[in-house]
């Protein structure tokens, strides 16, 4: 057991950028034994850390350090490898992990007044870490097949590809076909790309984000900064391409003028729903990730928690907690799919709004 | 609560790779797939399109293929029974011909027989006026031993062959 995990461990550290450090034990901690904080320890996982979490064995904790960088007040940047801080225990280089507080769990520094202060902490986080490992998946995958038709764009004949590549076949052209062509319209092809690339790049990052192991368990697609930086995308696609007219119904819409002058009602209303529109793109996808996960997380934590009423009800409770999980992890499979799919319908819909002709029967009003 | 507020750190990481990831897979991958895979969704679709012609024109050339043969069977069938009729005909036609003939050569032996038969009849009655004459000449001879009786005769000889030239 203990050759199997090193072995992991071992092999999981030569994937780390930066770090090439040995898993280490943790500090004992004299933990409350009996009481198991659950909101804790879910909100724990969800949120975003500067280690990776494999496993506690007894008092030890096995995780994978990962790099921490930050640009003090008084040190500048600095590099330097989370397991310094030996789980918040210790500080180092004047930075340490804040134990309560509003930057819980982040690292902070002490400033010269006194205060717990933030340093522009760009560190190497889970998150950032799942993040870097699925985009360099998907960018693989992705000019993998690519590849393969490139070559065969040599050979004059055309044929239909097997396997892996007609798997992503399938999947890209019926994103292509169902999806991006109805929703976006005529010019669809142009957008192709966008829309393709958020496609996988949240259906990865969903599919990881299910799987236990290493590489994949963070909660990625259920942060709000990715989320955001995605909609953020689609904002400035939708906006940056938008036609005349989609402009002219948001300044001048045809509602009677009342409504526009002298108090632009309807016009600010317009604009408000440019920003809300992916607003709710992003809370969308953020909220179904992270119930997720939380669902997944309170229902394995029903086992731990029902331990203190008996080992009857504690193994009848396991068993129901563990078919209540797999059925979960499967319904979560479909919507690893399905969100990743609906980002992809709205964000076309959207694109495809912005791509508005002027109706004919409007030129006569104006 | 921090779940809901942005993180620095994240939001950088995940401008930059997000886009790269976009930069390069717009620029490398996605494009090439789905050109690739619509030329070969048009290949195949010019493909059928030939392919249903290239059947239509073969049932084209079947049908008529099948209407010359039938065609050709017709004529045959034509050509036959204008061939029978034909020789029917001439059969037919032989056979007036021949008939003809036949009437002919008979009409021509009717004609020899009732020549010869004529011939025979005058050569008969040659001789029988030869007979006669002779006998006739006997009989005179006996009896015209008298030169008046030999006038009388004469002269009624003369009046007799004179009615009988006229």
């Amino acid at each position: 057991m203990k050759k199997f995990v090193r072995n992991r461990v071992f092999w999981c550290c030569l994937l780390i950028i930066g770090g090439l450090h040995s898993a280490y034990p943790a500090d004992s901690h004299s933990e409350n034994e009996g009481e198991l904080d659950v909101r804790e320890l879910i909100l724990e996982h969800l949120a975003d850390s500067y280690e990776w979490h494999v496993a506690t064995i007894g008092d030890k904790h096995i995780a994978i350090p990962l790099l921490v960088i930050v640009k003090g007040e008084k040190n500048g940047w600095q590099l330097f490898s989370s397991s310094h801080f030996h789980h918040g225990a210790s500080e180092y280089k004047g930075f340490y992990l804040a134990t309560e507080g509003k930057y819980k769990g982040k690292v902070v520094e002490r400033s010269v007044a006194g205060e717990e202060t933030r340093p522009l902490d760009i560190s190497i986080t889970k998150n950032v870490f799942s993040l870097l490992f699925s985009s360099l998946l998907l960018v693989c995958i992705i000019l993998f097949t690519a590849s393969w038709y490139k070559k065969e764009s040599k050979t004059s004949d055309y044929k239909a590809p097997k396997g892996f590549v007609a798997l992503m076949e399938l999947f890209i052209m019926s994103v292509t076909d169902d999806l991006i062509k109805p929703c976006v319209g005529k010019d669809y092809k142009r957008y192709v790309p966008y829309l393709l690339t958020v496609f996988f790049f949240i259906f990865f990052n969903n599919l990881l984000g299910l799987i236990p192991l290493f590489p994949g368990g963070a909660n990625l697609t259920g942060n709000i900064s990715v989320t955001f930086v995605l909609a953020l995308f689609t904002f400035l696609i939708v906006n940056c391409f938008a036609t005349k007219e989609y402009w002219r119904e948001i300044l001048w819409p045809e509602v009677p003028v009342w409504l526009k002058v002298p108090v632009p009602i309807m016009p600010a209303l317009e604009l408000v729903g440019i920003f809300t529109k992916p607003f709710a793109l992003m809370i969308r996808l953020f909220a179904n990730i992270l119930a997720g996960h939380s669902i997944v997380l309170g229902l394995t934590c029903l086992i731990f928690v029902t331990v203190s009423l008996g080992s009857a009800v504690n193994s009848g409770m396991t068993v129901v907690s563990v078919l209540l999980t797999v059925f979960i992890n499967f319904l979560e499979l479909l919507v690893a799919y399905i969100q990743a799919y609906v980002f992809t319908m709205l964000s076309a819909v959207f694109i495809g709004l912005s791509r508005v002709e002027p109706h004919p029967h409007s030129k006569g009003h104006s | 609560m921090s779940l809901l507020t942005p993180d620095i750190g994240l939001l950088f990481w995940m401008l930059l790779s997000f886009g790269i990831v976009f930069f390069i897979l717009a620029k490398f991958g996605f494009p090439i797939i789905v050109k690739m895979v619509e030329e070969r969704k048009e290949f195949i679709e010019t493909s059928l399109k030939s392919a249903k012609e290239a059947n239509e024109r073969l049932a084209g050339i079947k049908e008529e293929s099948d209407r010359i043969l039938a065609l050709a069977r017709e004529e045959q069938l034509r050509i036959l029974k204008e061939a029978a009729d034909m020789r029917a005909e001439m059969i037919k036609e032989g056979k007036a011909q021949a008939s003809v003939e036949a009437d002919k050569i008979i009409k021509e032996a009717l004609a020899v027989i009732r020549k010869e038969k004529d011939d025979a009849i005058r050569d008969v009655r040659n001789e029988v006026i030869g007979l006669s004459v002779d006998i006739a000449e006997k009989l005179l001879r006996k009896n015209l031993e008298h030169k008046s009786a030999q006038m009388e005769l004469a002269s009624k000889l003369i009046d007799e062959a004179w009615i009988q030239a006229r």
